[in-house]
């Protein structure tokens, strides 16, 4: 694929535009996995958005690889293996899904809450960042018309704390990304049922190394093949 | 026989590349993404007496051109490999198949080889005496020469069908335990297993795998695995399957020149799911550069300037 843009969101988060062939990718919350010059392992994102011809990522610098991401300029080439992972199934969303991102799992709520608004949906879509300077996407979901509720951690910008201080009243069901202490806490004190998506570090991405693998009640999975997504019913926390 | 096929144990191949344990599941992953009988073989997820997890996670971190895994031999026991995944494995791949089984005593490796010695397609047996990432079993036996001349024996005992020994390069002499091998009755060798290696994250300062330490392969090791194939298949006369870091045909000859028979490869696999077909399609036009005929003339051919 080929790198169309490449900027930065705040400070740390960029978004990246690929262009080439997305016919692989079936369902929001799907990864793609990057080949990056001199790195062994590829670099496994989530999909953020999706046209005809290209996908959007976004990603926060945190090492070496994303590092080198960041520098990448339009027109630069990729090796990149799209469509993988299961994905969030919109068929049990009800009429008032609930979409909860944290920091870097806001962006697969994105091409979700397009989907789900395409259906014709009402979207609250409840989003949590450390602090103001680190938000990005907010006008974003509300132009999809979503309802939109910020939460940050140190109070900077709506209301303090985290996203389980900001849970709405009612809604229909649950989708949910971010990292594992959130979805934790989501599923210990969000009502009723959802669906969470799962980061571990992976090998392959696609299912042949058992990097990543869990274990759930109904059998051992592959994060990166049976997930990310997983549904709150079968996850086993392993401690 | 074509330019590319090779002999291993008795059994013809068409060509010497054998995605290795652990990089390659069933194969049914890979045969969704291109027809896996162009395979010179695989050797399956490697195989216990019974189901395992394996290790907890992070299993997996990178290294300078490889990585680490310490996946700790999941798999769903001899007994559902048998009942689930070699019929859908043999739906996609019809030739024989490289069952790789592992074990915690000797007495598992047996159990585990009997129940695979009764399946058709099952063509060789590689016993993987080197796991660095199991305890009390697994790498144990590889590291001395007795316990796995014990394997190898108990092995042989229950199956007809062509013994290969996984062997572990964590080791003062390989040669030591490939000649011990050998003389126990082991039909083949194949090397090397992975390298135990660690990595700790500078900002927990605790290690990235939940387990400590895992294994090292990739293009790192390749040296390391070339030296090694080198100095065993110059000491014993049953045939040497290489492996570790190839990632190219130029690898796979540089292989066989050291002496392999056929060549194995693993974490090439990982990165890019097409890596084998890539390498086979590559081989013609590689052995043409060096005015290779064919692959098989070439086995052992870097040890002929030892005699001049």
């Amino acid at each position: 694929m080929t790198v169309a843009e490449n900027k930065p969101l705040t400070r740390e988060v960029y978004r990246m535009v690929l262009k080439g062939d997305v016919s692989a990718f079936t369902a929001p919350g799907q990864f793609l996995n990057l080949k990056l010059e001199g790195r062994f392992l590829r670099r496994p994102i989530s999909l953020c958005d999706l046209g005809e011809d290209s996908a959007a990522i976004i990603y926060k610098v945190v090492g070496q690889g994303t590092a080198q991401m960041a520098a990448m300029q339009p027109g630069e080439k990729l090796d990149v293996l799209t469509g993988l992972g299961n994905g969030y199934d919109l068929a049990d969303a009800g009429e008032a899904p609930l979409l909860i991102g944290g920091g870097v799992g806001v962006p697969p709520m994105y091409l979700l809450a397009k989907r789900l608004r395409a259906q014709g949906k009402a979207v609250h879509a409840l989003l949590g960042f450390n602090k103001a300077s680190e938000i990005f996407y907010e006008e974003e979901f509300r132009a999809l018309g979503c309802t939109v509720t910020i939460a940050t951690a140190d109070g900077s910008y709506g209301v303090r704390g985290f996203v389980t201080d900001a849970l709405p009243k009612s809604y229909s069901y649950y989708y949910c990304c971010g990292p594992e202490p959130m979805l934790r806490a989501v599923y210990k004190t969000a009502k009723g049922s959802g669906q969470l998506s799962f980061e571990k570090r992976m090998g392959c991405g696609f299912g042949a190394c058992m990097g990543c693998s869990c274990k759930t009640i109904t059998g051992y999975k592959r994060i990166c093949k049976e997930g990310p997504v997983l549904r709150k019913e079968e996850i086993a926390w392993e401690d | 026989m074509g330019r590319l096929s090779v002999d291993l144990c008795g059994i013809t191949l068409d060509n010497p590349v054998i995605p290795a344990s652990g990089t390659f599941g069933y194969g049914y992953e890979f045969a969704g993404l291109y027809d896996i009988n162009c395979l010179g073989t695989f050797s399956f997820k490697g195989t216990t007496r019974h189901p395992r997890f394996g290790n907890p996670t992070p299993r997996i971190a990178e290294a300078p051109a490889g990585m680490l895994n310490s996946v700790g031999l999941q798999n769903p026991g001899v007994e559902k490999v048998i009942s689930e995944e070699l019929p859908k494995l043999k739906k996609c791949f019809r030739k024989p198949v490289m069952a790789n089984v592992s074990g915690f005593s000797v007495e598992d490796y047996a159990y585990t080889c009997a129940l695979l010695d009764k399946e058709e397609q099952v063509g060789w047996l590689e016993v993987n005496v080197s796991c660095p990432n199991v305890h009390g079993g697994g790498m144990s036996f590889g590291t001395d020469p007795k316990a796995a001349a014990q394997v190898v024996r108990a092995v042989k005992a229950v199956t007809k069908k062509p013994v290969i020994l996984k062997l572990t390069p964590n080791v003062t002499d390989i040669v030591s335990v490939a000649l011990a091998c050998q003389e126990a009755g082991a039909d083949g060798l194949s090397l090397i297993n992975t390298l135990l290696g660690m990595r700790l994250d500078l900002r927990t300062r605790k290690p990235i795998l939940a387990n400590t330490m895992g294994g090292l392969s990739g293009p790192a090791v390749f040296p390391v695995a070339l030296r090694m194939v080198y100095q065993v298949a110059g000491a014993v006369s049953i045939p040497v399957v290489g492996m570790g870091g190839v990632s190219s045909a130029a690898d796979v000859i540089e292989m066989m020149l050291a002496g392999a028979a056929a060549v194995e490869v693993g974490a090439a696999n990982l990165t890019d799911p097409f890596a084998c077909k890539k390498i086979i399609d590559d081989l013609p036009a590689e052995m043409d550069k060096y005015g290779i005929e064919r692959l098989s003339d070439i086995i052992g051919g870097g040890h002929a300037w030892e005699k001049t």
